[in-house]
């Protein structure tokens, strides 16, 4: 006779049952820390609209060991964004002249180059002038 | 007609994870530790934030990066709220995470213009 | 001279006298070159002819035995003894499809998904015979090389949580066998598969877990077939929206 058993899955705990899981809802989870990210960063600019002196005491607030914490916390997960994403560049992006495939360490190297020269010019625009 | 409009809220999602894998860090860096603690302060910091942002170019850099990374951010959280139990509420859950993200770009804007 | 010998906790289901699955924990000789399906095999020949399970080629190419070893999806073909012993080894059926019997899946609804996805030679006018071969250069056949590798073994249908939590997602292998066909310098059925990779439950349901590719055993990197039909999915997309079609 057949009567086919079909194995559960709990729909809320099956990403804690193997560390390859947990990494990926780990950096699944980075966008929450991301968009808090955003609205107070969006805040904060919005404080220029009412003067420099508004913007530089909005500043001053995030001093406070909580705030650092937090943008601590949201930092690490931003680079985990990051790393992850560009590791996974080469799955993606197949570049092939003939039959020669540009390798792994290219694709994602190149990123990670474009993301150092980036941040270095964003750095140069905002402090270094 | 196509049949799903999946591939357009992807494309935004794709876009705005390559937009926050490369500018969110620095950003982070700079605006949420560096100036709060003085690193990058100056005394004029404030006035010359205020002319940085003023600029045109700069709006729509700053544009770009905040409603591409909302939309990134909202179609993460959409799929994990999918993936832990939630996949019932689909539609609901899509609205909400998209009118999200709508409203951080609106608000984007509102905040840019003022500036 | 005492022979070494190790312990499997093997899943067990016999519909016709249980109604929830048992493991039976049986003992076979341990030697360094054998694999789990050796060890079924001893299990079956010399101590429970009763035990189900599949196997063919125990060379890795057939696609048969996979199963779940220590909650890892693995061709039994292909996973030494000596990797485990002395720990005591389970042994279950494949993840996320319905048991038959004891190690036996149901694997229908991956074989409704292949025919889905059309894997064959799609051709608007076939080239009659008299008119000779499809030519095909090698930079033509490495497009789509690494994808023609699968072995319909299932085990990326295993290790993926989506198709875990929704049957209906077409899942790694048919995607990946699709973009095979789809990349092919002699096909012509990109339409034809359109509809089923771009519904809702094709690709877009896929959040990029990667485990499909890790616990591939060919290499075929599904993850990858299925992101690059997301890219050229999302092309096509804005394509059909932003210009106007005329005859398709």
């Amino acid at each position: 006779m057949r009567e086919p058993y079909r194995r559960s899955m709990s729909a809320t705990t099956w990403w804690l049952s193997k560390r390859i899981y947990v990494l990926f809802m780990l950096r699944e989870l980075t966008s929450v820390l991301i968009a808090a990210f955003l609205v107070v960063y969006l805040i904060q600019l919005a404080q220029l609209a009412q003067g420099a002196e508004a913007y530089t005491a909005f500043v001053e607030r995030l001093a406070s060991p909580g705030w650092i914490i937090f943008h601590l916390l949201v930092l690490i997960a931003a680079l985990y964004h990051s790393i992850t994403w560009f590791n996974l560049t080469p799955q993606v992006i197949i570049l092939r002249r003939g039959e020669e495939q540009v390798p792994s360490i290219f694709i994602a190297g190149s990123h990670y180059v474009a993301w150092l020269a980036v941040s270095v010019v964003i750095v140069w625009v905002v402090v270094g002038n | 007609m196509p049949k799903s409009g999946e591939a357009f809220w992807w494309s935004l999602f794709s876009a705005g994870g390559m937009v926050a894998a490369l500018l969110v860090p620095i950003h982070v860096l700079l605006s949420g530790i560096a100036a709060p603690l003085g690193w990058v302060s100056t005394e004029a910091f404030g006035n010359q934030m205020q002319a940085l942002v003023s600029h045109p170019l700069t709006k729509i850099y700053l544009f770009v990066l905040f409603s591409l990374t909302f939309f990134h951010c909202v179609h993460r959280i959409r799929h994990v709220l999918y993936d832990t139990g939630l996949r019932e509420y689909q539609t609901p859950i899509a609205v909400i995470c998209y009118g999200a993200a709508v409203i951080g770009t609106v608000a984007t804007i509102f905040v840019l213009l003022a500036i | 001279m005492a022979k070494s010998s190790i312990t499997l906790e093997v899943f067990r289901y016999r519909p016709e006298i249980e109604q929830e699955p048992t493991f039976q924990t049986y003992t076979a000789p341990y030697h360094e070159d054998w694999v789990v399906l050796d060890a079924l095999n001893y299990i079956k020949d010399e101590v429970d002819g009763s035990l189900s399970y599949r196997w063919s080629c125990r060379m890795g190419v057939c696609g048969s035995c996979g199963m779940m070893v220590n909650g890892e999806p693995k061709l039994t073909c292909a996973a030494f003894l000596k990797d485990y012993y002395p720990a005591p080894i389970r042994v279950e059926p494949l993840a996320n499809f319905p048991v038959e019997r004891d190690l036996v899946i149901n694997m229908d609804d991956f074989m409704h998904k292949l025919k889905d996805v059309q894997p064959w030679i799609i051709r608007d006018q076939e080239k009659p015979v008299s008119e000779g071969e499809y030519l095909q250069s090698p930079a033509e056949l490495a497009t789509y090389k690494q994808f023609s590798m699968c072995i319909n073994c299932m085990l990326c249908y295993a290790a993926c949580p989506v198709y875990g939590l929704d049957p209906s997602f077409i899942g790694p292998a048919a995607i990946a066998l699709a973009q095979r066909y789809n990349l092919d310098s002699r096909d012509q059925g990109q339409d034809a598969r359109r509809e089923v990779i771009s519904q809702h439950e094709g690709v877009w349901q896929c959040t990029f877990v990667s485990e499909c590719s890790v616990v591939c055993p060919k290499d075929v990197d599904p993850a990858g077939a299925i992101q690059q039909a997301k890219v050229s999915g999302a092309i096509d997309w804005f394509k059909s929206v932003l210009m106007p079609r005329g005859s398709q």
